[in-house]
């Protein structure tokens, strides 16, 4: 219905034809719909999200064991709001808390890769299917990648000096009125919408230009099945992108409209949210650039493998 | 009362920084306030999501920019 009206809009009422008319069609028709689906899922995340918060996570964290830890680390990622300016406390409260490092990490990894604008971003440009999944294999890289660094032994290369905490930590209880829930998460969505609606009618913006004015042959021979390097390229090119992410999904989405594969396409979104360079600046402070090298490289090497898997099955 | 703020300098610390001043202007009461932002400091109260808000010691809300209306409630219910 929504796209009958933008195309009765665009051809009946302003007249617009061919390659003009076909990208303010689609700036329109996606720009409208990018926002709705926004503010709808953000606000769905925020209010199931003021039952849980990070102090939580860690008092469920503590005393699991190793694999189960990994799991459950990367399962609370999904619904835990995360800001890279609070990586700090996080993961020196977590060792605080006796919490193996690979189980921080499986949640670190989680948690900026399941975020609510991807995840609503994903489900509005690509479809359930592809959202589900991008989430479950961005469970796995974290679960694995997790796994992985706390097999290594790497607890020497955190540089600040923790006193784990003795006994148990309490029950972490957040006693709030659905009025309340439902405030917060309108706030939230505000902020958040606020931050990032301009990045959204940039990236379709440029993606209606391509829609309209490239042809399909230029995409598909730099991103397509002929390029055998283009997963490579692209998890590179999506480490500097995480603050963009809500401009750049729009513009993957196009891409794939025109012959980019699939697998790529998902390998960049994951490294976009997963591996973020302002992140790693500011764990540089209280990690050993060894270990953040090791953390960047086992999730960048899931994703690869995750581009390349998608490439040749789909 | 001594109300802290316990943040390492994220947009939202010194956002709930500023809040914090204004409510306490609004209210008029007189308050010591504090601005932690040693992370071991914040460590020992337990809030591993910044910013955190303690009031009196004890720790009321973390991990939220909040309302300078938020604010004043805590204050009174301390």
């Amino acid at each position: 219905m929504w796209k009958e009206s933008v195309d009765y809009l665009t051809y009946n009422i302003l007249h617009l034809e061919g390659h003009l008319g076909e990208a303010i069609n689609f700036f329109i028709y996606d720009t409208i719909k990018i926002w709705f689906l926004l503010i709808t899922i953000i606000f769905v995340v925020s209010y199931l999200r003021t039952h849980f918060n990070t102090e939580y996570v860690r008092a469920h964290l503590q005393g699991k064991s190793q694999l189960y830890g990994n799991v459950l680390a990367a399962l609370f990622g999904i619904i835990t709001p995360f800001c890279s300016c609070s990586a700090i406390p996080l993961f020196l409260g977590f060792i605080q808390a006796r919490i193996p490092i690979g189980v921080t990490f499986s949640f670190l990894i989680s948690s900026p890769m399941n975020n609510e604008i991807a995840i609503a971003l994903l489900f509005g440009l690509f479809g359930w299917k592809v959202t589900a999944i991008y989430i479950g294999f961005g469970l796995l890289v974290a679960i694995i990648g997790g796994y992985v660094i706390g097999r290594m032994n790497m607890e020497k290369y955190v540089l600040m000096d923790v006193k784990p905490m003795e006994g148990e930590l309490d029950e972490v209880k957040i006693k709030l009125t659905v009025k309340e829930r439902a405030k917060e998460a309108y706030i939230y969505t505000r902020d958040i919408f606020k931050d990032i609606y301009l990045y959204v009618v940039i990236g379709v913006a440029i993606g209606a230009f391509i829609h309209g004015f490239i042809p399909a042959d230029f995409i598909a021979k730099y991103s397509g099945a002929e390029n055998p390097f283009a997963v490579l390229v692209a998890v590179i090119m999506g480490i500097p992108m995480y603050s963009n992410a809500a401009g750049v999904m729009p513009l993957v989405e196009v891409l794939t409209g025109k012959g980019m594969l699939l697998g790529t396409a998902l390998a960049f979104m994951m490294a976009v949210t997963a591996l973020s360079l302002p992140e790693a600046m500011i764990l540089k402070k209280i990690l050993h650039v060894r270990l953040i090298g090791t953390f960047f490289g086992i999730v960048g090497l899931g994703i690869i493998a995750i581009g390349y898997l998608f490439n040749a099955i789909l | 009362m001594k109300i802290e703020v316990l943040g390492t300098g994220c947009p939202k610390c010194i956002a709930l920084e500023a809040t914090v001043k204004t409510a306490i202007a609004k209210t008029g009461k007189f308050v010591q306030l504090e601005k932690v932002d040693d992370i071991m400091k914040i460590m020992e109260y337990q809030v591993v999501s910044t910013p955190g808000l303690v009031i009196d010691g004890k720790v009321v809300s973390t991990g939220k920019a909040l309302s300078v209306d938020e604010v004043i409630a805590f204050m009174q219910n301390a």
